[in-house]
């Protein structure tokens, strides 16, 4: 790569393929606007509806993406790829796939949290959730099509500083700052130990690019192998960080708690999914070309070692948690590792494959349920005034409806059969098969087992013991569109997983959007 | 879909028919509701028995219904260019064989008598025929099930029905039994799970060629995976020797024990065999009653069958090698649960004891590797399923009226209740393998197919048979003779919806005690194809 390249400037077509982006941050520079301009007396609630227009109309752009570049259609036809800014930012399959999730998460978690920061007297200023949450949906956008160590850095940063902020947007509550403290500080060192990783890697292949990084690394291998390990280790571990992978998972059920329950959700969802789509990409360009060499497996080795122990520990840590937002925060530590397998176990010689659909399709998944379970959360945590796992009990009395959908949530999340989580898992352990890891996934189906401890705790609670009060719950109708549509894609996907999966197929394209080479 | 009718898709979903009018149905409506259960559990007995008539025992699978649910695409490119697709293939596949059969008539038979005997759910109970009718179609859809995934999916299902039912409308300490079945069954289920992956993925893989183009499949059809075993020019069969050093799919002699040894451990949690049966304890003690009926009748045989037809048909070679092993597991379940039974104070846990001493018997029939051995191992999860259910029976109707089990706590009831005193004297009797009811001949036939080969451990077993006897009496006779306790002074004998139950298992267990080749005679010619692999590997 040329540095002319690099100035080469944006064309106005070019500028198309990034409206996804640029329609989210104009939308945040409008609501900032509007909430700056308009007097006090004036509800806020219209923000969190713009926002999701915002989001909408992104997710209207990515497709349409998509679809021109010939994604997703049955003919069987290999989807083109844009680049831009000198092959530092892609459009592909692979950007659009992963866009289209987090952009429709990001919706299903803004849907139900509208009316939830309209009632939550702890957050000062409603408008700015909205401010800081578009940029950060933004970020991860970028982190979903960056080719390039410096844009993911850019995104990485974008998505990581709204987030701080957002964690601690209930400014009148003390666990809230204790919270947002913590994320800073945590999130502030993985960054630099991301950035300090970055450096190295460029100091050592000399450049940025992806591509250019994967073709120089056996070169640098050679004359400084040392080097690389300690910028490739700096990088993973700081994104081990971000991802709350055990052993760098301990902020995580601590800032869980303190934010509010649609934040919780979009750092469950949206942030691991970014950093799990961005780390798959680079993984694919750096190390695997490096594959059966010791380099390559050591990378891999690692990835597998943070998928093993995320798992295990995840899972255990689980067992004793009785507070349901420590609780998904650790099992969401559990599912990082689920979701980590598909990067750990390379490709194969015999046919060539991504595990990208495999990581897609448990994201999706994961996804539903935690988004779902989440909104049910914000409700029964209202009524009952807290965060703890008793708040659910007789539920199924006070309302039997949402007490089902939990089930069916739980179930997904537990991996038993027609649910997402089921198919889920499912492809992940063929996949981990197909590469002989069979202690992989052979763990991951352990720890599932004894996921079951917690997640059926809960269906217990709801089903067993008997409510403080008789009192019916109400759902606003927003939470309850939401849940359902968790559920009803979630039991979907489970029943009938090619929807999915057959998508990504035709739109990712390994060749094309994962190798850049 | 087959241009004949699916009479056993009617079969397995008639079931989940009967959920869906009990949706419509208001709670309060209970009576109506009971009519609705019980007639959603006779229409797949009806139906079952339909079939028995007209099973055809020469065929060898029958009323086969194929169809593709999904195919899944896996985001896989070749670097050859020939290769197309890389999918995974999902088929809805049901049939009926002589080894299904059976039980399939004896999932439905008890499935229904413990309909009947819901009687007494006090609460709730529109949510518990909901969960037992899904449980029903759970069990009749895993003997039924000739793909893995398929398989895995109606065993799943039975597993979560169960947790419901369980910790929802058991006795006193339900939570922890329900939790402790959950675990171990699901550790159960993950094994399961891993073993039909690594079958999947080696066994069921296919490449097909059309024209200039290949398509790779992973398939996991019962059918495509045991004929692939079969087949030398099979990708699992060639060494990688053979396929210029590189062929992921072959399945190595260790892989295949490595498959076997994870069959035995899943469906020896679900039998139960010796070390991994304390589960089953807290179900049979804290389940409902038509729960435990269903559970020691029907879902322990789930276990049996998956050893049967996933561990021994698909690994012949493996399962002889192994039969010593399967022999002396037998052997230490029959010997260790009957001497724990003869130390029970409570019956209902005598029963448990008995029911794993029981399934012991069927290791032993299924370790002979000859037919009589076999089909005796068949028969007897066929006869020990009705006469647990009949002894759980009875021990809920003695439960409700007494409010103990205990055996100290019980005594004379033949006096106040003789009815249920004589029917438990009878399944009492069939329980401890008396001729001309139907639990000797099971026994029986396992024990003569087991002592070509293994003569030591047959005998040895056989004195097992004592001390069931010496259990079985003391703990019967305990309850129906000797002096009348307080408790059991004006106690009201069976009603007539309790008695209905026990009248029919009871004459099933006369009739299969006088005429056993009711059954054995379908369950011969399904055996034939094994034996003759056997005898070719062997």
């Amino acid at each position: 790569m040329t540095s002319t390249d690099l100035l080469q400037g944006l064309t106005w077509q070019d500028v198309g393929y990034l409206t996804p982006e640029i329609t989210l941050i104009a939308m945040a520079v409008l609501i900032t606007l509007l909430d700056l301009a308009l007097p006090d007396r004036i509800n806020r609630a219209f923000t969190g509806w713009l926002s999701l227009i915002g989001i909408l109309g992104s997710l209207g752009f990515v497709s349409w993406h998509m679809l021109q570049l010939g994604g997703g259609a049955a003919d069987g036809a290999v989807p083109g790829v844009v680049r831009l800014l000198g092959d530092s930012y892609r459009v592909d399959g692979y950007a659009s796939v992963f866009k289209i999730i987090l952009l429709s998460a990001s919706a299903l978690i803004i849907l139900p949290g509208i009316s939830a920061v309209q009632r939550d007297d702890r957050v000062v200023d409603k408008g700015e959730t909205y401010t800081l949450l578009l940029p950060a949906v933004a970020g991860a956008l970028i982190m979903c099509s960056t080719a390039d160590l410096i844009t993911l850095f850019v995104g990485l940063e974008l998505l990581s500083i709204s987030t701080y902020v957002l964690v601690g947007i209930r400014k009148r509550s003390g666990l809230s700052q204790e919270a947002a403290f913590k994320y800073l500080v945590m999130g502030g060192i993985s960054s630099a130990f991301i950035l300090f990783g970055m450096s190295y890697i460029y100091g050592v292949t000399g450049s940025t690019n992806y591509g250019a990084i994967g073709g120089a690394i056996t070169g640098a291998l050679a004359d400084y192998e040392a080097l690389v390990y300690v910028g490739f280790f700096f990088l993973i571990g700081g994104f081990a960080v971000k991802l709350a992978a055990a052993p760098f998972h301990a902020w995580a059920p601590d800032v869980y708690q303190g934010a509010p329950a649609s934040v919780t959700a979009f750092l469950a969802v949206v942030t691991k999914g970014a950093f799990l789509a961005a780390l798959l990409r680079f993984l694919f360009n750096t190390a695997l070309p490096q594959l059966h060499t010791p380099f390559g497996e050591d990378i891999l080795l690692a990835f597998k070692l943070l998928a093993a122990s995320a798992m295990i520990v995840g899972t255990t840590a689980a067992l004793r948690q009785r507070n349901i937002k420590r609780l998904l925060a650790l099992s969401g530590t559990a599912n990082t590792g689920y979701m980590l397998v598909p990067l750990a176990v390379g490709v194969g010689s015999f046919v060539q494959w991504s595990s990208a659909a495999e990581l897609g399709y448990y994201m999706i998944a994961y996804a539903l349920m935690t988004i779902g379970v989440f909104t049910t959360h914000l409700v029964i945590s209202r009524e009952a005034g807290h965060d703890e796992m008793n708040g659910y009990a007789g539920l199924y009395y006070r309302a039997p409806w949402t007490a089902w959908a939990m089930v069916i949530l739980l179930l997904s999340f537990a991996g038993i059969p027609f649910t997402a989580g089921f198919t889920g898992k499912l492809f992940i352990v063929l996949g981990s098969v197909k590469s002989e890891d069979y202690w992989l996934g052979g763990t991951m189906l352990l720890t599932s087992v004894i996921s079951y401890y917690f997640y059926f705790a809960i269906i217990r609670q709801m089903f067993t013991r008997a409510a403080e009060t008789e009192k019916r719950i109400l759902l606003p109708p927003s939470s309850g569109l939401t849940i359902w549509i968790c559920v009803s894609a979630t039991l979907a996907l489970g029943l009938l997983p090619g929807l999915a999966m057959n998508w990504m197929d035709r739109t990712i394209s390994v060749l094309r959007d994962i190798l850049l080479g | 879909m087959p241009e004949t009718i699916p009479w056993l898709t009617f079969l397995v979903f008639a079931p989940l028919l009967g959920v869906v009018v009990l949706l419509l149905v208001p709670r309060r409506q209970t009576r109506l509701l009971r009519l609705i259960a019980v007639a959603a559990a006779l229409l797949p007995l009806a139906l079952s028995l339909w079939l028995f008539g007209q099973y055809d025992a020469a065929v060898p699978d029958q009323f086969r219904e194929q169809a593709a649910w999904m195919n899944v695409a896996l985001n896989r490119e070749a670097l050859s260019g020939s290769v197309t697709s890389f999918i995974y293939q999902f088929q809805y596949d049901l049939a009926l064989d002589g080894i299904s059969l059976p039980l399939v008539l004896l999932a439905a038979f008890i499935g229904c008598m413990a309909a009947l005997a819901s009687v007494n759910i006090r609460k709730r109970r529109k949510s518990y025929y909901v969960w037992f009718l899904l449980l029903e179609t759970g069990m009749l859809g895993v003997f039924l099930a000739r793909d893995l995934l398929l398989f895995f999916l109606f065993f799943e299902l039975t597993l979560v029905a169960m947790f419901f039912l369980i910790a929802i409308w058991g006795y006193f300490d339900r939570e922890k039994a329900a939790n402790t079945f959950l675990i171990y069954n699901g550790l159960g289920s993950a094994v399961m799970l891993f073993a039909f992956i690594l079958l999947i993925y080696t066994a069921g893989f296919q490449a097909v060629e059309a024209a200039g183009s290949v398509e790779l499949i992973y398939s996991g059809s019962y059918d495509a995976i045991a004929a692939n075993l079969l087949n030398p020019e099979a990708y699992v069969n060639l060494a990688p020797n053979l396929m210029d050093g590189d062929n992921p799919f072959y399945m190595s002699g260790e892989m295949r024990w490595t498959v076997f040894i994870l069959l035995l451990v899943a469906f020896g949690i679900k039998l139960p065999i010796v070390p991994l049966h304390t589960w089953m304890l807290h179900v049979h003690k804290e389940a409902p009653v038509p729960v435990v009926m269903i559970h020691s009748g029907v879902l322990l045989k789930m276990g049996a069958y998956g050893l049967l037809r996933f561990g021994m048909f698909l690994f012949p070679a493996e399962a002889r090698e192994a039969a010593a092993v399967i022999a002396w597991l037998g052997l230490a379940s029959i010997l260790y649960g009957a001497l724990l039974a003869l130390r029970q104070h409570d019956f209902k846990l005598v029963l448990a004891y008995s029911s794993l001493s029981h399934m012991g018997i069927v290791l032993l029939g299924l370790a002979s590797f000859n037919e009589i051995g076999i089909q005796g191992a068949v028969f007897q999860l066929v006869s020990h399923g009705l006469i647990s259910a009949l002894l759980f029976l009875i021990a809920g109707s003695i439960q409700e009226r007494t409010g103990t089990t205990e055996l100290a706590e019980l005594g004379g009831l033949a006096r106040s209740v003789p009815f249920i005193s004589g029917v438990l004297l009878a399944g009492g009797l069939a329980s401890l393998g008396l001729p001309g009811l139907s639990g000797f001949v099971g026994e029986f036939l396992s024990f003569l197919g087991l002592f070509e080969s293994m003569k030591v451990v047959t005998v040895l077993a056989a004195a097992g048979m004592v001390i069931t006897a010496a259990y079985v009496l003391r703990s019967v006779l305990g309850i129906t003779f000797g002096p009348l306790r307080e408790s059991g002074e004006e106690l009201r004998d069976a009603r007539l919806i309790e008695a209905v139950p026990m009248i029919a298992l009871l004459a099933f267990i006369i009739l299969l005690g006088l005429y056993p080749s009711v059954l054995t005679g379908t369950t011969a010619d399904s055996l034939q194809a094994f034996l003759s692999q056997l005898r070719v590997g062997g």
